[in-house]
């Protein structure tokens, strides 16, 4: 029990945590924005590998660090383009179209990965962000150490969740974001464009999911490898769930999650000698899926999720 | 409205309106005025193009031809840009749907204020919005609870929220698509003195019916069309119901008529049913319907009518209460043990609950009888012996398709329901649940399902009739029951009945709701 | 400005020809990224298809790579027949492979016409299984399972590094994470002398027979269909709509879970955690460039299989990255969604001078 407490009052344990909690910030964010707008974005897996890869390498080539979160959120917004221009207009399955953009971003930013770098046995470099050391702040005991030695990307999705939640529930364009994934026919009949709401905002939504992948190579790593995403992307799917399609508490799901990871990793140092390790490495998965079925029951869906909408056909 | 209008007083005028769907052409070169402060009414039967025109006019269809003029606030008129409902709005055109465009989860103020700011804003400023939408309520008397969220308002309510959707735009021209539909006769009263009220302070007013004694009642001049086409435009006190009748169908309308029944024993009994949760609960329902018996459940929707609907087609289960089909009560209900004990169940929304609109006629006549064993063996399906029970029922009740091979998505509203009456009524039922079975269904098709009902009635069947129509619950049923916030009154003789009566205990008011 | 009519009954032709136009367009589109590598288009293609069809070596190793395809494929044709999101196959099919390595790797004993039925039906029960959860979960508890199926996708594969790495470790394996390989008597023969082609092929043909016959033929085929295009419509007819989930939840599961039997069984003859290329991935785009149709499985099996087979052996002469496969059967599942449209809808362009019918 005492390592248990142990690991909860260090200070490091929570830098850990809201480290961990970043890229799925960016990402239950960006699934939050579309969704709410009544599409359902299962390209974020492949969004998050084509930001990781794009930051990456944007940075690689050359660029300053945040020309490359810029390339990353503006690779996320071209496959959001995508996703969108097949779910809305065209009214595609908002599944299959998904799955079809994953697919899509991950095979052309492997494809593009290899393609630069053909013959490199150790992944290349790059000078990734260092955490800021803020005058004051840092120097506070415990929350110092745990909360302000974080890297800029760490404090710019904090940024978004605020700004988030004020662009949704403070102003006209939050309200038609709400009202298009509610019933899109009251936003045609009060003369704003269904398609052009939607489309804007998967494509936003996307850009920022991609800074969850341009934080993966950027800050927490310094390099792209494959199969790096990992499954983070569907993490925050049902995250997005969880956080019944509220800025504020995706935000707490995500820290619970980043807790809870960096807990058992942890957890797995003191205990991981008789239990293996893949045990642990299942844990958010599992988690992920426990979180679903705790809100499955009365889990509030925009009402016009998943549901394509057509001109003059009410 | 005296003499004909002043070309200055015209606010909109569409001209020459042709609109096509493939080889359906929906309106052919209407042309209709409108003035400053006059009540137009757009009559036709459900099919005849009304809902269509008024599409084209808000710019959620364009035109194949013609043009929509309208008044910009100078003396001129000008074309509207087709196919924008921005420029609709724009140009101070209002409308009402017929199922209404409101937001459920938000509140009836950010219903009413979406789309009237800058999208750009970085604020929405509601406090003067506030001001404005209190000032138009207390003229106007329509009046709602600007902060509650629309999926906790009543329909009428809801309603309203849409007209002021309109008049906080400060439109000159207000279209309302059968806004009568869903409300009480008082409800109906109120909304068309509202109107007057509205048209009296200078806006044009288009309300789309069916009705012709609202009609009648409550406009100045009643343009009709038929098929597509406009085949009158004259001032309302020229013409009686009998005339604006024949003008809507183009023949005399046969009348559905019942003659006295003879009611037997007790068929299907619910006894003190509780079920479902929110608005549309049922609480404490009791209901003793006959054999060779019509009972009419009266009620403004959302009362219950879906949820009751649910339990007697084996869909939900009550939460307390017990049903009985010939004394025996029926415990683990489903929709497959409605089926096999003898209850057809019509569904109130065919489209959706009623055919597997991909799957051809065949499969649609078959498949709530699909384990039978004249449908199948050994689980494989007999092909042969369902295509030939399809065309036989094709012919039986006038199905129109191209084929019994025909995906069932591909036929009218009419035809579809014919599917649903034809593979349910066909077994004989003993109990038949027919939940607004003529909804949007032209006069013929209406006409047709009555004297099915009616069919069944006379050999013995009992049917339950949930309708928000006062006329055909009056015309059909035995007995009519209230149904008002779940609650379902005790039955009472059609003739001792008026629609005032009715409209009253569909409001809550009077009438002894069953313990 | 442009607007979608319905249409009316599909002709298979059209279906057919939806899909080879969809085909064609991700392998125009895949000009892209090819120019981008600095390959000549035409020698690129000459050299997969060199590498696919040019000898009945490449042939036959066109169709080994077809097999678990047609059967990840069917997996998720006949679970999104009945819009039963499935995109676990991945995970069903190593749950198929663990199953058939834990009973054909000496657990039972006995001649060929018994374990290799054993070790088939472990594969399918363990696939079946898997994909009961997510099932369970979606029709007592509402529980969307496509997160769930995508997720346990993550977690078997851990399981299956877990007991490679532990309990099912091959003692002779010098220390690898692998299986111990399968008896003899369990594997799938081989088709042909010298070949990789195995039985797994020949099981693969028959079960999409079956799907065929299921759903065209049988009450259940019926019910699936039913419940797929309207759920609500079904269940007020009286179908049994939780049973006929759970009945393609499990079919599709056993079906993914074959295909792992086929690639441990027939192919690799032990088991290790990169048994799969993502197999349960590309089966979604097999379905959806089939048109959902398990016949036409067979046959975008056979395409993509060679667009894989092709493009390594593309790969091994130019030295450009073999993710190229990958991308272009991305971007037929991208094309074949799009062109999906011209079968539900004639596709009018309205409002300029050339508004006729631009899709008939």
């Amino acid at each position: 029990m005492t390592e248990i407490l142990d690991i909860l009052i260090s200070a490091n344990f929570w830098a850990a945590a809201l480290r961990i909690a970043t890229p799925l910030i960016f990402g239950v964010i960006g699934a939050l924005v579309c969704e709410r707008a009544g599409v359902l974005n299962l390209g974020i897996e492949g969004i998050f590998t084509a930001g990781a890869m794009a930051g990456w390498m944007a940075v690689w080539l050359g660029a300053g660090l945040w020309g490359g979160v810029l390339v990353a959120a503006m690779a996320g917004a071209f496959f959001g383009l995508i996703h969108a221009i097949l779910t809305v207009p065209l009214g595609l399955s908002q599944h299959v179209s998904g799955i079809g953009v994953t697919l899509f971003a991950t095979s052309l930013s492997y494809f593009i990965y290899r393609t630069a770098l053909p013959d490199v046995s150790s992944p290349p470099r790059i000078e990734a962000f260092k955490p800021l050391d803020i005058p004051l702040l840092s120097d506070l005991p415990f929350i110092g150490p745990a909360l302000f030695q974080q890297t800029a990307l760490t404090f710019l999705a904090l940024a978004l969740v605020l700004a988030t939640a004020y662009v949704l529930y403070r102003t006209p364009l939050g309200l038609a974001i709400r009202a298009v994934g509610d019933n899109p026919a009251a936003v045609e009949s009060q003369g704003l464009s269904v398609y052009a709401i939607r489309i804007g905002t998967v494509v936003a939504g996307s850009a920022i999911m991609a800074l969850g992948g341009a934080f993966l190579t950027m800050s927490a790593f310094d390099a792209f490898f494959f199969g790096m995403v990992n499954g983070r992307g569907w993490i925050c799917i049902a995250l997005t769930v969880f956080a019944s399609w509220r800025p504020g508490k995706a935000l707490i799901g995500a820290l619970l999650f980043g807790a809870f990871d960096a807990f058992q990793v942890r957890l797995q140092t003191e205990v991981g000698s008789f239990i293996p390790g893949q045990v642990f490495l299942m844990m958010p998965y599992l988690l992920s899926i426990a979180a679903l079925i705790v809100v499955a029951r009365k889990a509030d869906y925009p009402r016009a999720l998943l549901v394509p909408y057509f001109r003059g056909q009410r | 409205m005296t003499g004909p209008a002043e070309e200055a007083d015209i606010v909109l005028r569409l001209d020459g309106i042709t609109k096509r769907f493939g080889a359906l052409t929906a309106n052919g070169d209407v042309s209709l005025d409108l003035s400053r402060g006059e009540i137009l009414a757009l009559l036709g039967e459900n099919g005849a193009g009304k809902t269509t025109l008024m599409n084209i006019l808000f710019g959620h269809y364009v035109a194949d031809e013609g043009r929509v003029l309208v008044n910009g606030g100078g003396d001129a008129l000008v074309e509207l840009e087709p196919g924008s409902p921005h420029a609709a709005l724009e140009a101070g055109i209002g409308m009402v749907h017929q199922h209404f465009t409101l937001a459920e989860n938000l509140s009836a103020l950010d219903n009413i204020l979406l789309g009237t700011e800058r999208l750009a804003a970085l604020a929405s400023s509601r406090a003067p919005a506030r001001r404005k939408l209190e000032e138009l309520m207390a003229r106007s008397g329509l009046t709602v609870s600007l902060d509650t969220r629309i999926s906790q308002l009543s329909v009428g309510e809801k309603q309203r929220v849409e007209i002021l959707k309109a008049l906080y735009r400060d439109a000159r021209v207000l279209v309302l698509d059968e806004p009568t539909a869903v409300l009480t006769p008082q409800e109906s009263e109120t909304l068309f003195e509202t109107l007057k009220k509205l048209a009296g302070d200078g806006l044009g007013i288009i309300f789309i019916s069916h009705k012709l004694a609202e009609v009648i009642a409550s406009s100045h001049r009643v343009a009709v069309l038929r098929g597509g086409r406009k085949v009158a435009d004259l001032a309302t006190a020229e013409c009686d119901q009998r005339k604006l009748a024949e003008l809507m169908v183009g023949h005399e309308i046969v009348e559905t008529v019942r003659t006295p029944g003879s009611p037997g024993a007790s068929l299907f009994v619910l006894k003190n049913v509780s079920a479902g949760d929110g608005r549309d609960a049922l609480h404490s329902v009791d209901l003793d319907l006959k054999s060779g018996e019509i009972l009419g459940i009266a009620g403004v929707s959302g009362n219950g009518q879906t949820t009751l609907a649910r339990v007697i087609s084996g869909l939900g289960a009550p939460t307390s209460g017990t049903a009985e089909l010939e004394g025996t009560a029926l415990r683990h209900t489903s929709a497959r043990t409605m089926i096999d004990n003898g209850l057809a169940r019509i569904p109130e929304d065919r489209h959706h609950d009623g055919i597997v609109g991909a799957m051809n006629v065949t499969e649609n006549l078959a498949i709530e009888t699909i384990r039978k064993p004249e449908n199948q063996r050994f689980g494989l399906l007999r092909f042969a012996a369902m295509r030939e029970k399809a065309r036989q029922l094709i012919k039986a009740y006038d199905i129109r398709c191209q084929s019994e091979d025909s995906p069932a998505r591909l036929l009218s509203g009419g035809n579809i329901q014919k599917i649903v009456l034809a593979r349910t009524l066909e077994a004989e039922p003993k109990v038949v649940l027919a939940a607004q079975p003529s909804r949007g269904l032209d006069v013929g098709a209406t006409y047709d399902v009555h004297q099915r009902l009616l069919a069944a009635r006379a050999r013995g069947a009992g049917v339950i009739l949930i309708s928000e129509d006062l006329d055909e619950l009056m015309r059909l049923s035995d007995r009519i029951a209230v149904i008002h916030r779940g609650h379902l009154s005790a039955a009472e003789p059609t003739e001792s009945l008026d629609r005032g009566t009715l409209g009253l205990r569909m409001a809550g008011h009077g009438g002894e709701e069953a313990a | 400005m442009i607007r979608f009519e319905p249409r009316g009954p599909v002709p298979v032709s059209r279906m057919l020809a939806v899909s080879v136009a969809a085909a064609l367009a991700a392998l125009m589109l895949a000009a892209i990224p090819m120019a981008f590598a600095g390959l000549s288009v035409f020698e690129a293609y000459g050299l997969m298809a060199k590498g696919a069809f040019g000898s009945l070596f490449a042939f036959t190793e066109m169709l080994t790579r077809a097999t678990p395809l047609i059967l990840t494929g069917l997996a998720a044709a006949v679970a999104f027949k009945a819009k039963l999101w499935n995109i676990g196959a991945e995970g069903q099919l190593y749950a198929g492979a663990l199953a058939a390595v834990a009973v054909g790797t000496g657990l039972v004993s006995g001649p060929a016409y018994v374990l290799i039925p054993l070790v088939v039906l472990a594969g399918a029960l363990a696939g079946g299984l898997v994909m009961l959860g997510p099932t369970l979960l979606k029709t007592r508890l509402g529980v969307d399972e496509v997160v769930t199926t995508l997720l346990l996708n993550f977690v078997i594969l851990l399981f299956v590094q877990m007991m490679l790495e532990g309990p099912m470790q091959d003692p002779m394996g010098m220390g690898w994470p692998q299986s111990e390989p399968i008896l003899d008597e369990a594997a799938l023969p081989k088709l042909m002398a010298r070949m990789r082609i195995h039985w797994g092929l020949i099981v693969a043909l028959v079960a999409a027979l079956g799907v065929w016959f299921l759903l065209k033929r049988t009450v259940w085929g019926f019910e699936i269909r039913a419940v797929g295009e309207n759920a609500a419509a079904a269940r007020h007819a009286g179908i049994p709509v939780t049973a006929t989930f759970i009945r393609v939840g499990l079919l599709s599961g056993a079906l993914a879970g074959l295909a792992g039997v086929g690639e441990v069984a027939g192919l690799k003859g032990y088991l290790t955690a990169d048994l799969s290329p993502g197999f349960g991935y590309s089966g979604i785009v097999v379905a959806m460039l089939a048109g959902l149709s398990p016949v036409g499985v067979v046959l975008a099996a056979l395409f993509i299989a060679s667009i894989f087979v092709g493009a390594d052996s593309m790969s091994r002469a130019t030295g450009v990255s073999n993710y190229l496969a990958d991308l272009i059967v991305a971007m037929a599942l991208i094309s074949v969604l799009v062109s999906g449209l011209f079968l539900r809808f004639k596709v009018r362009f309205v409002g300029g001078p050339a508004a006729k019918e631009a899709a008939e």
